[in-house]
């Protein structure tokens, strides 16, 4: 095993007391360098980063500082006051802090050592918690929520005035999310209450280490950083890409063509953990796999939306082993232990190479012996991006999401939150929040406006002065109106707002808000109606649907007739594909040396594409143009990602429109983009009627992109999030837990309300923020058309070109026979992919 | 909510009869008599967003604002000599008293040299003080009774708010639903006209004893115009 230290002065040998030394040789171990390191820098007085593989000893190694001071610790003189919690632990998941305890207790029992542990979490009975503010336990394993409502209760500073650690497990995917916002500032409460704190984060590898150094400390200085310990690899995982004999499909998601193939190797391995990425196709696989099980293996299932009970059940049969294999989406992501996984097999595209390698991590935790992992792509695009993500594996190229800055909803939580537990200074306070590292760069005026949010609602007209829920007193200090205030803040922690499912019922075109009575076709995620205005159309179990609205937690649709479906709907997954492996994916495309390694079926299709259109380079954007049927197509492949390419089609449609091109519809998927309308694009295109360097410019991100979000419902429901994690609305009242329907309704009134009067409200600027990073993925946008100023290649046919036809299929995929007025959706949706394929080999 | 209904030609006004005396409905959600140049309006919730901000939850300030510019709108379009505010006239009792200059200068203007009568209802029982106008548990004119809550014992000629009726029907599996003014020949029910209120469905249990249904007409508020519907319609 290889381990990497980056030394720094001073740093003496670390001092392991003596039951340690001699619980590790009993065992027959030796404590690991990095266990040793960690505890030598802590010792130090420092905080630091641990990032290491699964399987490298990272819990033990995380706590080994404080359980060595805890040991070492004088017994508490008689009459000497409590003491408060000595070290805090936070996770992402519940599960995760109850997995840690269980891990610790066997050495904490055997040697015998003076601590107490206790977990804290929204399960937590309240006489326990109650317990547990009177009488703290020296360890306490808890949630991010947990934190808030800890650091917002009055005897906080009484409850954390030991606190010498704090350990963040899975650090990587705590800060990149509101959570992550709420975590960052409840550390910088702490570290005012306890200044000499340490932190210790725990990590698996991510392509910015720095970023998460940063995070861990104070910035008060730009250049401050947590120690850094690395422990790279342990073996190499041996990954490969599902060898088959079968024809490798076009497009779709299922798989299904490998499932003998994978059917084997799960017998011949001892316990295999099969991935997706999303909730149907686990339940397509799983489904499948018992169709293939002729020796009625134990394979299970595991996903969020299964009944806990179920859940558990399937948890525990990992735990004794029971299992031979187990289908799972992201809930298993995270480092819980269970069982003894010997294979993982990943089907569809990872779609980053870090999520890769986590989930090949769950894969033999012994960390001398090599991973085992079989990635099964989908689809031909995926056969190269499983490719480029296995190189990314073996090279350590990681791909991680850039951090973002704070949210501002988040940050008028934590501000009331403070009053709730003391009065306080702004300045103090804005001391505090700019030393997180997510609102480093949080300027005062922006700090200001969200106090008087927070205070009166921050509205242009200061009617609400004398209700404010916190005031400024004499002293200076801004205090809580009334405890009533305090109780109802306990009760709205968090920024986790489920987004619900949607009915989608019929209505008869035009009427839509007043039609209620129609039947229900069933229901459709929220994110995808956020991109809808009235009279889109889109394809949902078969039939072409209108859009009409959204009339509180219903979707109002009519028959579409037959027009095309102009907005594709996905029952995909939601991970964009990552920057880096889109990247790569472009690379391997422009370079024909790359293709020996892909299987020869794919090889051969992108020779053929390379003589009958062109492959563009690495940095290129290609366009094609041609007819086909009734119709003329343009497909661009810009490999960005689906949600980047979602948001992408809404403005080129808007804007072809202008231009006179009558498109009629578009779809995307993760690597390309395919629009069609009435009008020959080819010819328009040569006549310079249509310029693709004006179609493409960047300022469509600018009166476009707007015009076309407030149009949509997409402000409406994010609005609501920031609404409710901010505290305008409330989720739940002392003694009433409003419905989901409820709070619906009065943030849509409110939204509609300061749409009309306050467009420029500090939570609509939040809310804007929040659209435009999340769901549009408009940064990624923006990089894409500057990357592509100046190198769009263009290329005219006569007909469909090879790698166009994954992109084709999606139009007609979701179509099913049935209805008759869908004769154009039936013939796509006829159509194979070799039947395309014929049509572009042809003369 | 985003327009989604079309243009349709639907009237903007319905003539109703009630206790031998001829009124409009207009689809904005008033009533007028023009024989006596009178203007009813129910319900209009006049600060509950601060009322709400008083209890914690600042919702935007602007709901007072957008009722009383379309109550100026209607104002302007009949200039009634007498104008009856039907009760519930501010969401709570506080209302009144504590509503930003900006606001009380503007309906001070509205109200101007009109006749302005102030019935005291659930929402805001005592008078609102420093308002011009006449306050009045209720008021009788030539056979007609204007009260906020209604009587179950009222004979006819009884026109009353609160409730803030609405009304649904049914046609070929759809619903819809609006607020409406409910009216059967012998009393009338005036929808909420303030800009944050919901409606109740007439068929709900509080308005049982109130109508004789076989007589009940749903004057139902659209987007352009209002529709009469009868009571047999109704879901």
């Amino acid at each position: 095993m290889e381990h990497r230290t980056h030394p720094i002065d001073g740093i003496a040998a670390p001092t392991l007391p003596a039951p340690f030394s001699e619980w590790f040789a009993t065992r027959g171990w030796q404590p690991r360098a990095h266990q040793l390191e960690l505890l030598a820098r802590t010792q130090a007085g420092r905080s630091a980063l641990l990032i290491a593989p699964t399987g490298a000893g990272k819990t033990l190694a995380g706590f080994l500082p404080t359980l060595t001071d805890l040991a070492d610790r004088p017994k508490p003189r008689p009459g000497e006051a409590r003491r408060g919690v000595h070290t805090l632990y936070i996770s992402p998941l519940k599960a995760l802090a109850v997995d840690i305890q269980r891990n610790l207790n066997m050495p904490v029992a055997e040697m015998e050592l003076p601590v107490t542990m206790e977990t804290r979490t929204g399960d937590t009975p309240t006489h326990k918690r109650q317990r547990q503010k009177h009488a703290p336990p020296d360890i306490l394993l808890t949630t991010p929520e947990q934190l808030a409502l800890l650091i917002a209760s009055p005897d906080a500073e009484r409850f954390f005035s030991h606190l010498k650690f704090v350990v963040f497990d899975e650090l990587h995917s705590l800060v990149i999310s509101k959570r992550g916002h709420l975590l960052s500032l409840g550390l910088a409460r702490l570290r005012r209450l306890r200044p000499e704190l340490q932190t210790i984060g725990l990590s698996a590898t991510v392509a910015e280490p720095e970023a998460l150094r940063r995070w861990l400390v104070p910035q008060d200085r730009p250049d401050a950083m947590a120690d850094i310990v690395t422990v790279s690899g342990g073996a190499k995982p041996h990954i490969t890409i599902l060898e088959t004999d079968e024809r490798v499909p076009w497009a779709g998601h299922s798989a299904l063509y490998a499932i003998p193939k994978v059917y084997e190797a799960i017998k011949a391995r001892r316990t295999t953990l099969l991935f997706v990425n999303t909730r149907s196709q686990a339940e397509l696989l799983f489904r499948e796999l018992w169709r293939a099980n002729e020796d009625n293996l134990p394979i299970a299932l595991h996903h969020g939306s299964l009944d806990v009970g179920q859940r558990r059940k399937v948890e525990k049969a990992m735990e004794t082993n029971s299992l031979r294999a187990i289908v799972a989406t992201s809930t298993l992501d995270l480092g819980i232990d269970w069982g003894d996984v010997d294979l993982v097999v990943h089907v569809g595209a990872p779609k980053g190479a870090s999520r890769l390698a986590q989930r090949i991590g769950r894969s033999n935790h012994r960390m001398d012996e090599p991973s085992r992992a079989i990635l099964v792509p989908a689809n031909r695009f995926e056969v190269m991006e499983c490719r480029a993500a296995l190189e990314a594996n073996y090279l350590g190229a990681q791909d991680t999401p850039p951090l973002v800055e704070g949210a501002l909803d988040v940050l008028a939580q934590h501000v009331l939150g403070s009053a709730c537990a003391a009065p306080f200074d702004a300045d103090v306070l804005y001391g505090e929040v700019a030393s997180a590292a997510p609102y480093a760069g949080l300027d005062r005026v922006t700090f200001d406006r969200i106090v008087e949010f927070v205070a009166t609602g921050g509205y242009a007209l200061k009617s609400y002065e004398r209700y404010a829920r916190i005031r400024k007193t004499k002293d200076g200090l801004w205090r809580i109106a009334n405890p009533r205030i305090a109780q109802q803040y306990r009760l709205n922690v968090g920024t986790i707002v489920e987004s619900p499912m949607l009915n989608i019922r019929m209505v008869r075109p035009g009427r839509g808000s007043a039609s209620r009575g129609g039947p229900v076709l069933g229901k459709v995620e929220e994110y995808f109606l956020e991109t809808l205005t009235q009279g889109d159309t889109f394809l949902f179990s078969g039939r072409v649907l209108r859009f009409e609205g959204i009339r509180e937690n219903e979707c109002l649709v009519s028959a579409g007739g037959g027009e095309d479906a102009k907005v594709p709907y996905y029952a995909g997954g939601k991970f964009p594909l990552s920057t880096y492996l889109a990247s790569e994916v472009r690379a391997m495309l422009a370079d024909p040396e790359r293709w020996k390694t892909l299987p020869p079926q794919v090889a051969e299709w992108l020779s053929i594409q390379h003589d009958k259109s062109i492959l563009p380079r690495r940095e290129d954007l290609l366009v094609e143009t041609f007819p086909r049927g009734n119709r003329f197509y343009m497909v661009l492949y810009p490999f960005e990602g689906r949600l980047a390419h979602q948001t992408l089609g809404m403005l080129l449609t808007r804007r072809l429109e202008r231009a006179g091109a009558h498109p009629l519809g578009f779809v995307a998927n993760d690597y390309a983009i395919a629009v069609w309308g009435l009008n020959d694009m080819s010819a328009m295109l040569k006549s310079s009627k249509l310029s693709l360097a004006a179609l493409m410019d960047e300022d469509m991100l600018g009166d476009d992109l707007e015009a076309w979000i407030a149009d949509s419902w997409l402000l409406k429901r994010t609005f609501r999030n920031c609404a409710l994690i901010s505290g305008l609305v409330e989720k739940r009242h002392p003694g009433q837990e409003k419905t989901g329907r409820q709070v619906t309704v009065s943030a849509d009134l409110i939204y509609d309300v300061l749409r009309a009067h306050e467009p420029d409200h500090i939570l609509m600027q939040a809310t804007w923020a929040d659209a435009a990073q999340g769901l549009l993925d408009v940064r990624r946008l923006g990089e894409m058309l500057s990357r592509i100023r100046g190198r769009i290649v263009h290329k005219a046919l006569t007909r469909i070109s090879p790698l166009a036809v994954p992109i084709m299929l999606e139009i007609g995929k979701e179509a099913v026979a049935g209805d008759a007025n869908e004769a154009l959706l039936g013939e796509a949706s006829r159509l194979s992919g070799e039947e395309l394929m014929q049509e572009a080999l042809e003369a | 909510m985003n327009s989604l209904a079309p243009a349709t030609d639907a009237s903007t006004a319905l003539t109703v009869r009630i206790a031998g005396h001829e009124a409009v409905c207009d689809w904005r959600g008033v009533l007028f008599f023009p024989a006596m140049g009178l203007m009813v309006v129910s319900d209009l919730h006049l600060e509950k967003g601060a009322a709400f901000a008083r209890r914690g939850r600042m919702l935007p300030p602007y709901d007072t604002a957008a009722t009383l510019k379309r109550l100026e709108g209607v104002l302007a379009d009949y200039d009634p000599e007498m104008v009856i505010s039907l009760g519930d006239s501010f969401h709570d009792d506080e209302g009144a008293a504590e509503m930003p200059t900006l606001f009380r200068e503007h309906l001070v203007r509205i109200i101007d040299k009109r006749d302005w009568h102030w019935i005291a209802g659930n929402h805001d029982p005592a008078p609102p003080p420093d308002l011009p106008g006449h306050c009045a548990r209720e008021i009788a004119i030539d056979g007609l009774t204007f009260r906020h809550e209604p009587a179950r014992t009222a004979g006819p000629g009884e026109i009353a708010g609160h409730l803030h009726p609405g009304a649904r029907i049914v046609r070929r599996g759809r619903g819809v639903r609006r607020a409406c003014f409910a009216c059967d020949g012998s009393r009338l029910i005036m929808p909420a006209f303030g800009s944050l209120t919901g409606a109740l469905n007439v068929l709900d249990r509080a308005f049982s004893g109130l109508f004789e249904r076989e007589r009940l007409t749903a004057y139902m508020l659209g987007r352009q115009g209002i529709y009469a519907i009868a009571g047999s319609m109704l879901r």
